[in-house]
């Protein structure tokens, strides 16, 4: 006998590409390079759809792929220029730009099945990318859009040409099956907060909101965003609207043109800010989004605090760390304070300071004042935007060198920014401690969740005076020019044909309650999926009855219940049953019932030769055996059409069957 | 090495499958996953390094929905195969040296059409195959023949890494089947008619030198001498007709063992021996085979030309006595 010589080499050779597989990796690789293209460069997104375009040609024409050198040298090319345009090849958008053109060149080397899998696990990774700029609810959708793309893709490489609707129903029906994993994976996975490592410069580029300092025109900038800043909802009843002050980063030192935060030593240098609330307090949470800055933008004033964080000595809450990803803080507030009745005398003394030389008249104006008590000069002040001739607008003429002066007494065109620093300018100049406190005012209730919505269209900056045996007291100059700004909102204040974003200036209700309602559905999104951190995840447990839940326990539970869900998934998946046909399964148990007494059937024997060696060998079971085989034989082979009868006299053969001897002695 | 060789057996049931149809159950199945799936994993846990990172919830979602994608994967790669039924077809003889062509019959009784099934013998290239939802098909496995004697191609290797291509599930059925190759044939001139044969048969009566009339056809005949023209001519659908001739006694040759050059190499006197087979057989000669142990009186037709080169490819080998079925 010649036995086969085993093979035990196990190089399998390359399976080539089907031509009719290519079109599916080249929408892969636009789907998951395409999105990219509003924030890589321009050269980039040209060579990305060129490539794409040109191999999608070459595939049409059944043309042969470019030599290896071309690209060996497109790609040394691009991956230089990449270099040179973002002066890195590291951090985030380097690091994607560089994956996008892996992305798009890679399909001009594709041959064999093996760089088809490059591709789409490349394009698995490059869907995560997309993440980094939006994870949104219409990002999330079109996931799952480019992850059954990117299956069927898998199952097309696989499975060979079928019918585009098959492949993609199937690669649906995986995803489907795998969404239980999901579930379980994402509740029950233990939570890790990031960063692991320092990340790049340019990780959280792109963020707005108020900074550490307030140059001229940075407050109208921002107010142009129709951004969410946060989200707030109270456990009672909010306070009234024109309570609403929302803290921000306090401004002492300004240098004739911007505001700036000044940097104080830390630690036991300046004493922590003693508070009093008076009357009512309020309970809140806030979720707040990334900023990048440490402040927590609370209501003015916070008594409580969340952890990992504390009232500075200017009074507004900061936290640990910069608030990086949209976080939830819980806060107790006074909207009626005491606050720092002793105060230091540094920052008394700072709050003193201004540049030398310029804006002679504002001085002047100070000076006449500066014999009142301090109430009194602030009371003056504000009589004076009250009652003279000032206007609230967004497009203030430009101002020079001394802005004060120009601003008080010959343009008188201005907003929050320009009230507040020209009457913190007036106090100081008067003698009268006085500082600059930026953050947002006002915000909106959202009637489809509750939750009070606070944009970057509500920043504002509003004054503070110290004042002795009051401590710190705020004067809004806004208010006293433009009341309906704080009781109604930025919308009410300004004159109509002043640049607004337009999600602020809805008029029509319909428009307004869409809005809402995308807005509220995004508040949810935001808290279940994007905030749902090692914190949210505690708290979801313990709210489902599983105190204090370590990484252990949720490990262990995550494995049980993943067991219990591919146990489900195979059940569910299982063939039906086996051997359908019920003829074939008598006939088979009687044959199998004789194969015990004895006589079994070869598996090329019909059924009448069997019958006829039974009759043989077996004379005893000859006349039920050919009985049987005669129904076995009409039913299959028959020309009549089966009959309930005739089975079921072949399955009764089975039970005439004579028992069985039960030894052979 | 004794105890593996075992331990392989009894892992992976190398026994022969004597049952048939042979159906493909959990026990038999065998699954791990391919070195796509291995990337697939380190891209996962790269990608969920980078989620953890940069603190994306979306991108966690992402990572966990892929997981549970690999999980499904494996379920629908085992069921691909599971529940698979199988029966060997007849094989049929072939030259040493050509492709041997081993026919299984492969039934689906579930609602789901099995595909890209690969069947292969060890060392072998892979025959592949899709299988409608409750259909049939047949799958002839390739076997390269290197020497004549009866192949027995080893177990089958059946494979499949549908639908992700992130796991590979295999299975070992193995038929009772084998194949019988006939020697590789060297062709050389006949060599002379044996005197002696005229002595049986003076008067051929099937010779082929005179056309003697038309007869219907039996099986036997062979095809090119159907009369084709004189059947075209017939409109009813009737026997298909054969020339018959008459006269000049058929030549009959004895192909001897011993004419073949005694100092080659007994191989490559078989091979020669297949030779004036195939080229006696060409010439629609009667002719009989004499090896030692063997003699095949002189015939004609297809399944004594069968029967002459399977004693040839079994020659000195144990299952020589047996007959072509």
């Amino acid at each position: 006998m010649v036995k086969m010589v085993k093979a035990t080499s196990r190089a399998r050779p390359a399976v080539a590409l089907e031509h009719g597989a290519v079109p599916w990796l080249l929408l892969v690789a636009t789907v998951t390079a395409g999105p990219h293209v509003t924030h890589l460069p321009w050269w980039l997104s040209l060579l990305v759809g060129g490539t794409l375009s040109w191999r999608a040609w070459l595939w049409q024409q059944r043309r042969p792929l470019p030599p290896r050198w071309t690209l060996a040298l497109l790609v040394i090319g691009t991956v230089a220029a990449i270099g040179w345009q973002y002066r890195t090849l590291f951090g985030k958008d380097a690091g994607v730009a560089l994956l996008v053109v892996f992305m798009a060149l890679k399909p001009m080397e594709m041959n064999s099945r093996r760089d088809a899998l490059v591709v789409v696990m490349l394009g698995y990774f490059l869907l995560l990318t997309h993440y980094l700029y939006s994870q949104s609810i219409p990002t999330g959708l079109w996931l799952l859009a480019a992850i059954t793309l990117l299956t069927a893709a898998l199952i097309r490489l696989h499975g060979g040409a079928q019918p585009v609707v098959t492949v993609l129903r199937h690669a649906g029906l995986l995803l489907t099956q795998a969404l239980p994993f999901m579930l379980i994976l994402y509740l029950l996975f233990p939570r890790i907060s990031g960063p692991l490592w320092g990340l790049p410069q340019d990780a959280y580029a792109g963020l707005s909101g108020l900074s550490e300092q307030m140059a001229p025109g940075s407050i109208s900038r921002l107010i142009q965003s129709g951004a969410i800043a946060f989200r707030s909802r109270f456990d009672g009843e909010p306070p009234e609207k024109s309570d609403l002050y929302w803290r921000g980063p306090v401004f002492d030192e300004y240098d004739g043109l911007t505001w700036h935060t000044r940097a104080r030593p830390g630690g036991s240098a300046t004493p922590a800010p003693v508070v009093e609330g008076v009357g009512q307090s309020y309970a809140y949470s806030s979720i707040l989004e990334a900023h990048d800055r440490r402040w927590l933008l609370a209501l003015d004033v916070a008594t409580r605090l969340p952890p990992d964080s504390s009232l500075a000595p200017t009074l507004e809450a900061v936290s640990r760390e910069p608030v990086r990803v949209r976080s939830r803080f819980s806060f107790v507030s006074s909207t009626n304070y005491r606050a720092n009745v002793i105060e230091a005398a540094g920052i008394l003394e700072q709050a003193l300071v201004l540049p030398e030389g310029i804006n002679p008249r504002t001085r002047a104006l100070a000076s006449e004042w500066a014999s009142r008590p301090p109430a009194r000069i602030a009371e003056a002040a504000l009589a004076m935007f009250r009652n003279e001739d000032f206007h609230y607008t967004l497009r203030p003429p430009l101002l020079g060198r001394d802005a004060m002066d120009e601003f008080l007494f010959d343009t008188r065109r201005g907003f929050c920014e320009h009230y507040a620093s020209a009457f913190v300018f007036l106090m100081r100049a008067a003698n009268v401690p006085a500082r600059v406190v930026a953050g947002y005012q006002g915000g909106e209730i959202n009637p489809v969740d509750g939750y009070l919505t606070v944009r970057q269209s509500d920043a504002h900056a509003w004054a503070e005076v110290w004042l002795a045996g009051q401590g710190w007291v705020r004067f809004d100059p806004t208010a006293a020019v433009a009341p309906s700004r704080i009781e109604q909102g930025i919308v009410a204040a300004l004159p109509a044909g002043e640049p607004l974003p337009i999600v602020v200036r809805l008029d029509a209700d319909w428009l307004r309650e869409l809005r809402n309602r995308w807005e509220a559905a995004n508040n949810t999104w935001n808290q279940w999926v994007l905030g749902y951190n090692p914190q949210r995840q505690r708290e979801v447990l313990s709210r489902l009855g599983w105190r204090d839940p370590d990484w252990r326990g949720m490990t262990a539970s995550l494995a049980v219940l993943c067991g219990v869900a591919l146990l489900i998934v195979t059940l569910w998946t299982l063939p039906r049953r086996l051997a359908a046909d019920p003829v074939q399964r008598a006939w088979r148990k009687y044959c199998t019932q004789l194969g015990r007494r004895g006589i079994s059937r070869a598996a090329w024997e019909g059924p009448l030769d069997f019958a006829q060696r039974v009759a043989r060998e077996k004379p005893d079971l000859a006349a039920l055996t050919s009985e049987a085989a005669g129904y076995y034989a009409k039913l299959r082979y028959g020309r009549s059409a089966r009959t309930e009868h005739d089975l079921r006299r072949l399955r009764q053969c089975l039970y005439r069957l004579p028992p069985r001897r039960r030894n052979n002695a | 090495m004794q105890a593996l060789a075992s331990f392989r057996r009894w892992l992976f049931r190398l026994a022969r499958d004597e049952q048939l149809p042979i159906i493909l159950g959990q026990r038999r199945i065998f699954i791990v996953p391919t070195r796509a799936g291995t990337v697939f994993a380190v891209v996962l846990a790269v990608m969920l390094i980078g989620a953890i990172n940069y603190n994306l919830s979306l991108g966690h979602a992402l990572i966990f929905l892929l997981v549970g994608l690999g999980i499904v994967a494996m379920v629908h790669t085992f069921h691909n195969l599971f529940g698979l039924q199988m029966a060997p077809g007849r094989v049929q003889p072939v030259f040493a040296g050509d492709l041997a062509r081993f026919p299984l019959h492969l039934e689906n009784a579930r609602r789901q059409s099995r595909r890209a099934l690969e069947f292969s013998f060890a060392g072998q290239a892979a025959n592949c195959v899709d299988l409608p939802a409750e259909g049939h098909a047949t799958v002839a496995i390739a076997c390269t023949t290197t020497r004549r004697g009866r192949l027995d191609p080893g177990r089958v290797t059946l494979a499949s890494r549908y639908p992700l291509g992130l796991f590979r599930a295999w299975s070992y059925p193995h038929p009772t089947w084998s194949c019988v190759v006939y020697p590789r044939p060297i062709f050389t001139p006949l060599p002379a008619p044996s005197p002696n044969a005229h002595a049986d048969h003076l008067h051929g009566d099937n010779g082929q030198e005179d056309f003697a009339g038309l007869r219907p056809r039996q099986i036997s005949d062979p095809t090119r001498h159907i009369a084709w023209k004189a059947v075209a001519r017939r409109s009813e659908e009737q026997a298909l007709l054969v020339k018959q001739f008459a006269g000049g006694a058929a030549e009959e040759l004895w192909l001897n063992w011993s004419q073949t050059p005694a100092d080659r190499d007994p191989e490559e006197r078989l091979s020669i021996l297949a030779g004036w087979i195939l080229a006696a057989d060409d010439q629609q000669a009667r002719y009989g085979l004499a090896l030692p142990g063997t003699h095949i009186a002189p015939a004609q037709g297809d399944a004594h030309r069968a029967s002459c080169l399977q004693s040839l490819a079994l020659h000195g080998e144990d299952g020589e006595s047996d007959q072509p079925r």
